[in-house]
């Protein structure tokens, strides 16, 4: 109990401090740096009111740059250092030793699937949620329940999936959802239709939005940036329908192990899927708020005039609506992202980076905390910051041109 | 077609009907995970938690009572009546039943058993049962029964019980509770103090270097706390905080300052310039404008980024593990006590349950008083 009476303290003392700091500081420049009487009394308040901005900024500033600018500066001074040598400059040996494991490229692989399948899937399920609670009566019910995971920890989430994902030996009843629903395929009718078909099909539609995206950013005109970018999205489009299709044969011709009970978390490439489960459930709520937000503020008469003209509820949507929500898209996947490239929790807990699902951040952890290599962990850190700047940059420059 | 806007499309009930599966799909995990923390272990493990809705149904071995205590002569032959449930301490109704651990269904309740030579066995639905045969067939031990019994859907407070308020228990959540109270609390109120005075200086004060503050905030929103924790832990224990409730205070305030000062700025710049210029006119200090005008006008924004990072810091591991959590354990927080459970107790799922709704629960309570702010907030963070 005596921790939570020091937490008390520490919020009086804190706020009390802060308070007190803000009133006595301007206090202090009003009535004795700079007293607005005497012969001088205009210039002093000219002067007062220069530095009083200051004062109101100093103490989140100086957190700010203590806690998080200069972490980067030291991260990467560390990363060219070895702790085993006092802290000797050992110039790029960490990031050598780094990219020369398996288990970075490993994490790496994988962190490019998680930032692939995340965001995408969680801006689509958000956008479909959206969309679909965006005129019906118990609307704000359903969005309250999608919305409702955002408030759960990694942690409690990771729990929850485990119970799903859980496997216990053949013959006994199944207690995790998953494979109670896995052991009703027998391999009849029904397997090969859940199994073979819809799976196929999925892959091929999904093949065919890639195609067809691919077409309309091949489309596009304009400079430099927009060849650079029709060159790097029609590659990245045909290598993703190379990949589906491929996948395609990969399924039709799977053997499927019919009546025995999987361990989810432990199939090598697959559980990677498992665990992005677990946050595309968390995300999709987050995504699914802001685009109802950005489909509540279309105008009324683009969706009117769009019916006058006869077009269906789906040429409505991806013709009418999506374009014009186009730019909270990007803002949803990019914030998206972001969540996925420092996901540690999720991982930690179900797999800790076992059976081929390390990611990035867990890496780090691993090498930072029980190798006790801080060399080489605040390499992986160094290149989770490389991997989040092209998005710092991008904000910032937005940031500025609204406020010109 | 009536596809004409204001009426209805045909496509609604098509949408009622997804928009229910997507609903009950996205419930699903954790409505069983809450099912689970009110079922006993033995529940749990010998049947999926959607099984304890409807009525349960289980195979237990139960055994007729010691012959040679309780058997009563009738004519030539010896009985032993009794009740199998009773016995056992089980509940419920016996559906089918069986003698021999091959045929456990061999007969439905209320059927008689022909056994060897003249010994038959007889149970009803309820356990009755009445076992009769020569002197020699009705001796040794009671004869054994299998039986599928079905049972009413039951729960119990017991893991609860068990997980918060049993002082003996060092698994138990009720420490790691409150440490994550003492963890949250200032870690919240703290950040909100101080990114408030410098949101209005960076929204109404003009000073040189205000474009370059706000866009040093917007980059800092994005930076990953990953980098920060090897070079903050050198710093704590260099300045001799080392790991504490201090020092994890001082991380989350640190690492919350950036989204406070964003969310608090964006909304003050919108509050009327009026109100602000005629306080000024009358005299007010700058001190006066922000506590008796700004402040309270803020309330929804404040609101917001409490919840924000309420929710967050209640929810950290990462940044727990890293800056409180010593080597003795006692400053666990709940998420760092599920993690373990996860290693020790990987099975165990009542207790996993019950555990990670403890935590959950807390945030759950404030999500749905609170939902209004949260999503005003995540609108005024992202939208912009």
């Amino acid at each position: 109990m005596d921790a939570a009476l020091l937490g008390l303290m520490t919020v009086v003392i804190g706020v009390g401090g802060c308070l007190g700091y803000f009133y006595f500081s301007n206090l202090f420049l009003d009535k004795v740096l700079f007293p607005a009487t005497g012969p001088n009394a205009g210039r002093n308040i000219n002067r007062a009111n220069q530095i009083r901005p200051w004062l109101f900024v100093f103490p989140a500033m100086f957190a700010l740059a203590l806690y998080l600018g200069y972490p980067v500066f030291e991260t990467l001074r560390l990363s060219l250092t070895d702790r085993d040598q006092g802290g000797a400059f050992v110039g790029f040996a960490n990031y050598n030793q780094m990219f020369a494991e398996a288990k970075f490229w490993e994490a790496m692989r994988n962190n490019m699937l998680w930032l692939i399948v995340v965001p995408a899937a969680s801006t689509a399920f958000g956008l479909l949620v959206a969309q679909l609670t965006d005129r019906i009566g118990w609307g704000n019910i359903a969005k309250s329940v999608i919305f409702m995971p955002m408030a759960i920890s990694f942690v409690g989430a990771s729990v929850i999936f485990k119970l799903i994902y859980d496997a216990r030996p053949e013959g006994t009843a199944q207690i995790g959802v998953l494979n109670a629903v896995w052991m009703q395929f027998e391999g009849g009718f029904g397997s090969v239709l859940f199994l073979k078909v819809m799976p196929v099909l999925m892959l091929l539609a999904f093949a065919a939005v890639v195609a067809y995206v691919g077409y309309i950013i091949l489309r596009m005109t304009g400079g430099v940036w927009v060849t650079l970018l029709k060159a790097f999205g029609g590659l990245f489009a045909i290598w993703m329908v190379f990949l589906s299709l491929k996948s395609v044969l990969g399924v039709a011709t799977a053997e499927l192990p019919y009546g025995e009970p999987q361990n989810w978390l432990t199939l090598p490439f697959y559980n990677n899927f498992f665990l992005m489960v677990v946050l595309i459930w968390i995300q999709t709520g987050f995504a699914m708020v802001i685009l109802s937000a950005a489909l509540r503020g279309i105008p009324e008469e683009t969706v009117e005039a769009a019916i006058v003209d006869g077009a269906n509820p789906f040429q409505i949507f991806f013709k009418i609506k999506v374009p014009q929500i186009m730019p909270t898209i990007v803002v949803v996947w990019t914030t998206i992202t972001l969540t996925v490239l420092k996901v540690f929790d999720i991982v930690f807990a179900m797999t800790n980076g076992q059976w081929q699902t390390q990611v990035l951040a867990n890496y780090m952890y691993d090498k930072l905390f029980r190798a006790n290599d801080w060399g080489v962990g605040s390499a992986a850190a160094i290149i989770i910051m490389l991997l989040v700047s092209p998005i710092l940059i991008w904000n910032v420059y937005n940031a500025r041109k609204e406020m010109r | 077609m009536d596809n004409i806007a204001g009426s209805k499309s045909s496509l609604t009930w098509a949408v009622h009907i997804s928009v229910l599966a997507l609903v009950l799909l996205w419930l699903f995990p954790t409505v069983g995970l809450f099912v689970s923390s009110f079922r006993t272990g033995d529940q749990i493990a010998t049947s999926g938690w959607w099984a304890a809705l409807g009525e349960a149904e289980q195979n237990i071995v139960l055994r007729a009572a010691d012959p040679d205590d309780n058997r009563v002569a009738d004519g030539d032959q010896f009985v032993v009546t009794g009740n199998l449930l009773e016995a056992e301490g089980a509940s419920g109704t016996i559906t089918v039943w069986g003698t021999s651990s091959r045929a456990i269904d061999a007969y439905t309740a209320g059927e008689t058993a022909e056994l060897k030579g003249t010994e038959t066995i007889t149970v009803d639905a309820a356990g009755n049962y009445e076992w009769r045969g020569s002197e020699d067939e009705i001796s040794g031990r009671g004869q054994r029964v299998f039986a599928t019994i079905t049972a009413p859907p039951e729960f119990t407070f017991e893991n609860y019980d068990n997980m918060l308020f049993d002082p003996s228990n060092s698994e138990g959540m009720a420490k790691a509770f409150f440490n994550t109270l003492t963890v949250t609390i200032p870690a919240t109120i703290i950040p909100i103090v101080i990114a408030a005075f410098a949101a209005y200086a960076l929204a109404w004060m003009d000073f040189p270097g205000r474009a370059l503050l706000i866009a040093m905030v917007v980059g800092l929103l994005v930076v990953p706390l990953q980098l920060a924790l090897i070079p903050l832990l050198k710093l704590h224990l260099g300045i001799g905080i080392g790991k504490g409730y201090l020092g994890v205070w001082l991380a989350h305030t640190g690492f919350g300052l950036p989204l406070a000062i964003y969310l608090l700025r964006n909304y003050m710049v919108g509050l009327p310039r009026d109100i602000i210029e005629n306080a000024k006119v009358d005299g007010a200090t700058d001190f006066q404008i922000f506590t008796k005008i700004i402040l309270p006008l803020s309330f929804p924004a404040l609101a917001s980024f409490a919840i924000f990072q309420f929710l967050w810091t209640w929810n950290d591991l990462l940044v727990a593990k890293v800056f409180l959590i010593d080597s003795t354990g006692q400053t666990t927080v709940m998420t760092n006590q599920i993690t373990e459970l996860l290693g020790t107790r990987g099975g165990n799922w009542e207790i996993l349950a019950t555990a990670a709704f403890v935590s959950i629960a807390v945030p759950l309570i404030v999500f749905f008083a609170m939902q209004r702010y949260l999503v005003r907030g995540l609108l005024a963070g992202s939208v912009k």
